[in-house]
């Protein structure tokens, strides 16, 4: 990280020049709240850093931009918030099935339907399983401060690249609203439009006059054959993304009475509240998986026996519990501390509940 | 340390700009902080507020249920945030547009004609800096100096004219 002076940034704009500092030179947005302030501000500042911004008429139009321009080798960024996604999602499957990368940010709201605006974490099951078809995945990281986010929209720009798969950020509407004080990355160098053949060499870059040979960037393969190869290879590089982009954080698990799990806005909350369950004797961790896919399942292995339940604290009906409960391999109860509609809870209510959890399981 | 405060009055006021003053404030003294402002479908003359938290370690939630400080411009605003105060919490409130007394008797209270004094000056949009005034120098949470510094970089350039009327504005109030 440079040691540039911090600056009080609102959560959306920090992403969104996260990505141009990133390389992104290429934006398609739709309007949508909590994400407004993206849009806004790659359409009031890429044109002026070599970039294009244009308003898409829907976000199905923004993402099958996208994948034009990620196709024709362009670095792509687009945002939209959970109703938007789920329009997004077919397009998301066709630009893993064509190996297309680009960074897609959420900044999630409550559903179902059009649901209300304020912030929720019921799309996991939408970010993590996909609402498109077919065998792909996508790498989703969840940040949980402004910091974190610009940091992984940075990173991404170039993740996308090397997995040739789009990157999925998952943050909701109080990080999107929110503003902090944030150190921002030095910009990456730019690459040409006339060096792009030799970065990607995959890229639609048309013919050239040395070389007769043209690339095809496609989605569609008929032959079983050659499809069931082709998944396999994507599979292969979904193998590595388990190894490479598997990431999470903990707080004192090892001796912990009781574990929480939570993400983004929830885990922050969570930290408070363990402050204040230590307050009143109870020892309680933390498992922040910033990475939703691929999960850190693995990080469970590491709780002993000391510990007599396992909480997940979610925005939602309970998503992430499910993943939880993988992790957890039966080896303790898993209960779910969860809000939703918007509603969050606040650390007191977190501890409050917490300790009555606790209480019913006899710890 | 860490103080946790709303600020909160009518949308037009500059509540929100108040609030990412104190932020700005604090990152020039090194120290944490967060700025989270209520979201949704508001307009001018609805209810606006924001959290302001400050802090010399790092700050996990940005959320708040009790505050050390509440800046309040209208009514419905200390109806709402009062009671969040912990006791010896500083109630803020703008005289002008509340004209009714605060319950609280376990909180120090200050009442500031704000909208009346900035009409002294010739314009009453500085209000809320009246207001900022009387919360750093009865709270001493950010430096005077440092929203002098902070007042200057926002009102740079083009809109530097509007600095001079700010700071005097800022430098108004005193106990």
């Amino acid at each position: 990280m440079s040691n540039t002076k911090k600056v009080l940034m609102k959560g959306n704009e920090a992403f969104a020049e996260a990505a141009i500092l990133g390389g992104c030179r290429y934006y398609f947005g739709y309007p949508i709240t909590p994400q407004n302030e993206i849009p806004e501000y790659m359409s009031r500042v890429l044109p002026k850093r070599g970039g294009h911004f244009i308003q898409a008429e829907s976000e199905i139009s923004a993402i099958n931009m996208a994948y034009g321009a990620g196709a024709a080798g362009g670095r792509v960024f687009i945002t939209s918030s959970s109703p938007g996604i789920a329009l997004m999602q077919e397009g998301m499957s066709f630009l893993c099935s064509a190996e297309v990368p680009c960074v897609i940010l959420t900044v999630s709201r409550c559903g179902p339907g059009i649901g209300g605006i304020q912030p929720g974490q019921a799309d996991y099951f939408q970010a993590t399983r996909g609402g498109g078809n077919g065998d792909y995945k996508i790498p989703v990281f969840a940040p949980s401060t402004v910091q974190e986010g610009a940091d992984l929209v940075y990173e991404s720009m170039a993740l996308a690249d090397k997995y040739q798969n789009p990157i999925l950020i998952f943050t909701d509407g109080l990080l999107g609203q929110m503003m902090e004080p944030v150190a921002l990355p030095e910009p990456v160098v730019d690459i040409k439009s006339t060096d792009i053949r030799e970065h990607k060499p995959w890229a639609l870059t048309g013919y050239w006059d040395d070389d007769k040979k043209r690339n095809t960037v496609i989605s569609l393969r008929l032959q079983p054959e050659r499809l069931e190869e082709h998944i396999h290879k994507l599979f292969a590089r979904y193998e590595q993304a388990e190894k490479e982009l598997t990431r999470v954080e903990t707080v004192g698990i090892e001796d912990a009475d009781v574990v929480l799990v939570a993400f983004g806005t929830m885990a922050r909350i969570v930290k408070e509240a363990i402050d204040m369950l230590a307050a009143q004797g109870i020892k309680a961790g933390l498992i922040r998986p910033i990475s939703l896919w691929p999960f850190p399942y693995a990080t469970f292995d590491k709780l002993t026996d000391k510990t007599k339940v396992v909480i997940s604290a979610e925005l939602s009906m309970g998503q992430m519990i499910q993943d939880v409960k993988l992790g957890v391999k039966d080896r303790f109860p898993v209960k779910l501390l969860n809000r939703t509609g918007g509603m969050i809870p606040t650390s007191l209510e977190i501890t409050e509940r917490t300790a009555a959890i606790l209480k019913e399981i006899g710890g | 340390m860490t103080k946790k405060m709303f600020f909160a009055g009518y949308g037009g006021q500059g509540i929100m700009l108040t609030g990412q003053m104190v932020a700005s404030a604090a990152i020039l003294e090194g120290k944490e902080t967060t700025f989270f402002p209520s979201y949704g479908p508001e307009m001018r003359g609805g209810t606006a507020n924001c959290t302001v938290i400050v802090s010399d370690k790092p700050i996990s939630s940005p959320l708040i249920f009790e505050s050390d400080c509440v800046l309040a411009m209208n009514l419905p605003s200390m109806l709402k945030f009062e009671p969040t105060l912990k006791p010896g919490g500083v109630l803020l409130l703008n005289k002008s547009l509340i004209h009714q007394a605060a319950k609280r008797d376990d909180i120090t209270k200050y009442e500031i004609a704000a909208n009346e004094m900035a009409s002294e000056l010739g314009n009453t949009v500085v209000a809320n800096m009246i207001m900022l005034g009387a919360f750093v120098r009865t709270t001493g949470i950010v430096k005077e100096e440092s929203i002098i510094q902070v007042i200057h970089n926002v009102f740079d350039q083009k809109k530097a004219e509007l600095a001079d009327l700010n700071i005097k504005a800022f430098n108004l109030w005193r106990d």
